[in-house]
């Protein structure tokens, strides 16, 4: 785990400029990003928490590409994804998304999941795909179930598949949706070890969303937490534990101070989200 | 296979469905033969509450009515020689084929343009719901009138049987694909056909199999109506009437014991083309079996 093989990544740097999201403009009007400006560096691991609903996957599909934004912009490397004249970006391969409730095609074994992306866009022949798509399924921890379908493996494997089908993109970008969420406890804390150790053999950006706080200080460099709906950053947290880390930080006396210096913002917004809910409901 | 064969005559379940079965079959021969054990004078309270109810006095309503197992067996075993009763199978047995045969050859492809396209959906959406209430029977008199031969008469009518089930399968199977399977393949790089052909076919592919195992169940139902009604195409000889002529023929003849043989021939074929093609789409969908 302190071997770190992969250099600093150069690429994957998003800027999210005074980014505005209404959904219905002519009639409900429902904002769901307000002026949201947020910069996330080449390489990062930027965490986004907030309550359900709160508008962060909104922020997550306009970068992805797979809705439009009303005004502001989103750059990545220099270049516009999407702008108030563009407002859809075009989804690409450098920005892969890790879904909330996993889109791995039932329909196609794990190996072939993960070849489908270097295929699809020509990169490699199926044979160098599948020799590839081993190689890294093997470190992943994945040996074994290449030939299996997805169903047929358990929910954390299944996540693993995924990362592994995104990284097989060599994306700038992993965008995960809170991608643990369906987990149990204990799956989880071994799935963000082991997500963390991708990570370190794949330098990438990643802008990670989930509601829960200890998962986002224990893997993220920095932590955007956002208000509720609409979405922007209430409190940007620089999490000065150094990475490699491993599960030993959840135990360290930083790691509490940290938790204890954000929950009360957390749980702020949370509050709101809950009273607006009912307000609603 | 052994061990799995033992299983089975090992188990309770199946040996509870031996004896229903048995048990079903004597009460039916024991029904039947009402005819004779009611004439005895211990009856004669059960003669007389019958006729009050104004059934017939003399045997068991309904099942007295009915021929006896053991007489449909003699007349099975009778009607096996017979080259007319293999006929009828092979007939309803191509007609149902051809017309099963056709509704997936045009109704697979019409139900993914329906699916995928906006422009098709507009057009052939309303013109097919409209004609979709019609039942397959009420077009025999029209498709005697359009086909040349009434052996494409009966063929349209049980294409129309399947079609409309299997169309309405692949519309809805197509149109429920979860969207992030499409915005995970558009992120990868996926081309539209790329997408139809590895995202939409595959993802529509379990509702196909539903469809045809359910537009196949439909197909059985109306060829036999069909051939009833149009005589089963008797410009054949009168030998290529199908199964549902066959029946329809022993009820004319009189041989009550015939029709029971041709209603359960009919439940047999159906019950074959439905697990063969069960088996089939689980070949086809071998994702489906994991869960």
């Amino acid at each position: 785990m302190n071997d770190v093989h992969a250099a600093p990544a150069t690429r994957g740097k998003i800027l999210i400029d005074d980014v505005v999201k209404v959904y219905d403009p002519g009639g409900a009007a429902v904002m769901a990003v307000d002026h949201c400006n947020l910069e996330i560096e080449a390489g990062e691991i930027c965490m986004i928490v907030g309550p359900s609903g709160c508008g962060k996957t909104t922020l997550l599909n306009a970068i992805a590409g797979f809705h439009d934004i009303t005004s502001g912009r989103i750059l990545m490397d220099g270049e516009t994804l999407c702008s108030a004249e563009k407002p859809k970006a075009a989804p690409g391969p450098d920005r892969i998304v890790v879904f909330q409730n996993g889109a791995l095609f039932p329909w196609r074994t794990n190996l072939e999941n993960v070849i489908f992306g270097p295929v699809m866009q020509g990169k490699l022949t199926v044979a160098d795909a599948r020799d590839k798509g081993r190689a890294m399924m093997a470190d992943a921890g994945l040996a074994g179930v290449e030939h299996n379908f997805p169903g047929e493996v358990s929910s954390g494997m299944r996540r693993r598949v995924e990362i592994v089908r995104a990284l097989m993109n060599e994306p700038n970008v992993l965008l995960l949706d809170e991608p643990y969420r369906a987990l149990d406890s204990l799956t989880k804390s071994v799935m963000h070890e082991s997500l963390l150790e991708i990570y370190y053999k794949n330098r990438v950006t990643i802008f990670f969303i989930t509601h829960d706080l200890e998962e986002a200080i224990f893997l993220g460099h920095r932590v955007a937490i956002m208000t509720t709906r609409p979405c922007r950053p209430k409190k940007v947290l620089t999490v000065d534990i150094p990475h490699p880390r491993d599960y030993g930080v959840l135990t360290s006396k930083r790691f509490r101070e940290l938790i204890e210096e954000t929950s009360e913002a957390v749980h702020e917004e949370a509050r709101k989200a809950f009273d607006a809910g009912e307000k609603e409901g | 296979m052994r061990t799995k064969v033992m299983k089975v005559l090992g188990s309770q379940a199946f040996w509870r469905g031996i004896v229903a079965i048995v048990v079903f079959l004597v009460l039916w021969e024991i029904g039947s033969r009402s005819k004779m054990w009611m004439a005895y004078e211990v009856f004669s309270p059960l003669r007389e509450a019958l006729g009050a109810m104004g059934f017939k006095k003399n045997y068991l309503p309904w099942v007295g009515a009915v021929p006896a197992p053991s007489g449909v067996v003699m007349a099975w075993v009778d009607v096996l020689g017979h080259a007319g009763y293999w006929q009828s199978w092979y007939m309803s047995f191509l007609r149902v084929i051809g017309g099963f045969a056709a509704a997936m050859l045009i109704g697979i492809p019409f139900g993914l343009m329906l699916a995928v396209n906006r422009v098709a959906h507009g057009i052939g959406f309303p013109t097919f719901e409209v004609l979709r209430p019609i039942p397959p029977l009420a077009w025999v008199p029209a498709s005697i009138i359009f086909w040349p031969t009434q052996e494409l008469a009966i063929m349209f009518i049980t294409f129309l049987g399947a079609f409309y089930t299997i169309v309405i399968n692949v519309v809805g199977g197509a149109k429920s694909i979860d969207v992030r399977y499409f915005h995970a393949a558009q992120s990868m790089g996926a081309s539209r056909w790329d997408i139809f052909r590895r995202i939409v076919l595959p993802g529509t592919l379990p509702s196909i199999v539903v469809g045809s195992a359910v537009g196949m169940g439909i197909t059985w139902e109306v060829v036999v109506a069909a051939e009833m009604i149009s005589g089963g195409g008797s410009q054949m000889g009168g030998s290529g009437g199908g199964l549902g002529f066959f029946i329809w023929n022993s009820y004319v003849g009189g041989s009550y014991e015939q029709i029971v043989v041709g209603m359960i021939s009919i439940g047999i074929a159906g019950f074959f083309s439905s697990e063969l093609l069960r088996g089939f789409g689980s070949l086809l969908t071998p994702w489906l079996k994991v869960r």
